[in-house]
């Protein structure tokens, strides 16, 4: 009863995915049990961070009706803006605020736009894309919504570790590109497994009357890669790193793309 | 419309060439173009300081079989679509290199 009545009071939590230990503080006790149940599997047990976020939350009631997000770079500071929140990161001091209501959504779309940021300076990237480990293998399902990341993740065979069913993050390592569990979800509506694997293969998605693979090579594998990779910042040099990190990836990790029927049978060609 | 057009790349792009395509990404609308061959012949000539009808004579259609008239007109076309979408600059006086650069708010 004292664990979880001292668990309540507190007023920070790191949150560490892809590798990347996030403090996130709030002076609201409330809203920091809702981040720490929010991203249960995610929640660091140790106390260090590479980046310290502040959390400020507006009374409810105070978003703006404008849906369109922003986000650049303004003085030595990434600005992300959307009508539900307003944050900022400074990498130098690896500091950075958010001011938004206690939607956690609000959160869950700010970490999304600070890992894309992180993560193109590695190499890496998010990506519309649902994901699973199978065999030690991961296998990433790209494409728009309705496309069928969610059906892929709901179709599983057991033994597969499912990653997420929306955004999958990818990093790039010595070895290759490795793809990493994330608390993003779609309509599942299931926190992935905080897992990493390397990444087997991509396949671009579409249903269809029947199972079939087909390879995508060359300039069509980058721009169905790049349609699909979360562009969030409208600056040159992440642009450029996110471009750049696409063509690297095509001729490293083969692209294929799977028309398929949604049954359970469309896993038997994914080894 | 003067009789010389000159054009520059815009820094706010990323472009790489793959088969026989040359891929450029707008930095400002993450927009993905592809260029066909001819069109990435236009794209890498484009330095600032050799005009549009001087790249269509010694470049394409040295490389190409197109009657100088109709490349030129094809090429005024496809820079000004490329303008329009902030990949290329277009003017009338060679472009200096620093043009490339988008402006940087105060």
């Amino acid at each position: 009863m004292t664990a979880m009545v001292a668990a309540t009071r507190r007023t920070d939590v790191v949150v560490e995915i892809g590798g990347v230990p996030i403090r996130l503080r709030c002076d609201d006790p409330v809203f920091t049990s809702r981040i720490i149940e929010r991203y249960a599997g995610y929640v660091s047990s140790s106390d260090e961070a590479a980046f310290d976020f502040e959390i400020k939350l507006s009374p409810s009631g105070t978003e703006s009706g404008d849906e369109a997000l922003k986000v650049s770079w303004d003085s030595g500071r990434w600005l992300m803006e959307r009508g539900d929140f307003r944050a900022e990161l400074n990498p130098s001091t690896a500091r950075g605020r958010i001011e938004q209501t206690a939607n956690p959504y609000s959160l869950d779309s700010v970490l999304r736009i600070v890992h894309t940021l992180l993560l193109a300076r590695k190499g890496g990237f998010l990506v519309h894309a649902s994901s699973a480990i199978r065999n030690g293998r991961a296998f990433l399902f790209s494409g728009v919504s309705g496309a069928g990341k969610t059906t892929m993740a709901r179709l599983a065979p057991p033994g597969a570790a499912l990653l997420t069913d929306e955004i999958s993050y990818v990093t790039r390592q010595d070895e290759g590109y490795f793809a990493i569990g994330t608390p993003f979800f779609g309509e599942l509506a299931r926190v992935g497994e905080n897992l990493c694997a390397p990444i087997e293969a991509v396949y671009l998605l579409a249903k269809g009357p029947e199972n079939k693979i087909e390879p995508i090579v060359g300039a069509d594998a980058v721009r169905d890669l790049l349609g699909n990779i979360l562009f969030f910042a409208r600056d040159p040099e992440f642009v450029k790193l996110v471009f750049d990190a696409a063509f690297d990836f095509v001729s490293r990790v083969p692209v294929r793309r799977l028309t398929f029927v949604p049954d359970a049978r469309v896993w038997e060609l994914i080894i | 419309m003067s009789d010389k057009r000159y054009l520059l790349r815009s820094s706010a792009v990323a472009a790489r060439a793959l088969d026989d395509e040359m891929m450029v990404m707008s930095a400002t609308s993450s927009t993905l173009f592809t260029l066909n061959e001819v069109a990435t012949v236009i794209w890498e000539a484009a330095d600032g300081v050799t005009p549009l009808d001087e790249i269509v004579t010694k470049k394409v259609c040295a490389q190409y079989d197109i009657a100088p008239e109709v490349a030129l007109k094809d090429a005024n076309t496809f820079v000004e679509q490329l303008a329009e979408h902030g990949l290329l600059l277009l003017a009338e006086k060679p472009i200096p290199q620093s043009s490339r650069f988008p402006q940087v708010n105060p």
